[in-house]
């Protein structure tokens, strides 16, 4: 079986994906997972995951090209700086 | 030599050669996986031999290099369950971790309980450590245990276990184990393989009598 690992370098920071280990149950994954990203206190902790526990979307229709969906897709700066020019409270 | 002195070298003379024995399996275990995880657990060893060996060291004022490469064989104080050559052979490699862990973990109990308090905080620094190889030990004895070489292999191994501990703890061992007393191979004598791997092991050293510096 194979397991991905998800590792934390530091408390509070986000899981990044480490690799992988390959192992007959959880029980090997887990010491296998502790040699070899962990013993070098390179991590703050670990998440050992049977690769079919996670789940991979990539089919993302936009048809439309909403892209006013987006948080990059609206650009509130320069509709904000055009509004305050009409308002005459342009920013120094 | 003083009997601290003693002890020190026989508890650093077994994870130094046990280290050793179990490097034999870097880059021929039976998985890659294990191959990593195993090498570790070696270097951990010869990691708890370098602290024994300085404790050792300070009190007969040498250093720890000359202690770990420097005596002759029939100097070493190892137990022989921890010179045994053992590869190719997984199933005698699981049953020898199994029962050195299991020995290993009460003689560190012992200690850590100990008056000698340097080496009760050093016996709870690598106790840490071990924690991780008992983990793995168990988890390969749990699987293999009903396989009838690893069964062969304890039966073979058993007297050589016994001989790791000191009088008193052996009972302890006989009684964790789940297996019948028996007749033991005491620490002091030595195999041929003991030999052997101390001319491999010492290769270098030897070669450079002046001292080697890198």
């Amino acid at each position: 079986m194979i397991f991905e690992v998800f590792r934390q370098e530091r408390k509070g920071q986000a899981f990044a994906h480490a690799g992988s280990v390959e192992a007959p149950n959880e029980e090997f994954a887990e010491a296998y997972a502790r040699e070899q990203y962990g013993r070098r206190g390179e991590s703050a902790a670990l998440w050992v995951v049977p690769r079919e526990a996670v789940h991979e979307l990539e089919d993302f229709a936009d048809e439309l090209e909403r892209n006013y969906h987006r948080v990059d897709g609206y650009p509130l700066k320069e509709k904000l700086g055009r509004a305050r020019e009409r308002a005459g409270t342009a920013a120094a | 030599m003083s009997e601290r002195a003693q002890r020190l070298l026989e508890l650093a003379d077994d994870e130094l050669i046990l280290g050793w024995r179990n490097s034999e399996w870097t880059g021929i275990a039976p998985v890659l996986e294990e191959d990593v995880a195993f090498s570790s657990i070696a270097q951990n060893e010869i990691g708890h031999a370098r602290a024994l060996y300085e404790l050792a060291a300070g009190e007969l004022g040498v250093t720890a290099d000359e202690l770990a490469f420097d005596r002759q064989p029939d100097e070493y104080r190892c137990a022989q369950l921890a010179e045994l050559r053992l590869v190719p052979d997984w199933a005698r490699t699981i049953a020898r971790h199994y029962l050195y862990e299991t020995a290993d973990q009460l003689r560190i109990e012992a200690l850590k309980a100990g008056d000698d308090r340097e080496l009760a905080g050093l016996a709870a620094k690598i106790d840490r450590e071990e924690a991780y190889h008992r983990l793995h030990a168990r988890m390969w004895f749990e699987r293999l245990q009903d396989d009838p070489r690893v069964q062969a292999a304890l039966e073979e191994l058993w007297p050589y276990a016994l001989g790791v501990l000191d009088e008193e703890l052996r009972p302890l061992l006989v009684e964790r184990v789940g297996r019948e007393p028996s007749p033991l191979v005491e620490r002091g004598a030595h195999t041929p393989g003991l030999a052997e791997l101390w001319a491999e092991m010492t290769l270098v050293r030897r070669s450079l009598p002046a001292g080697a510096s890198w």
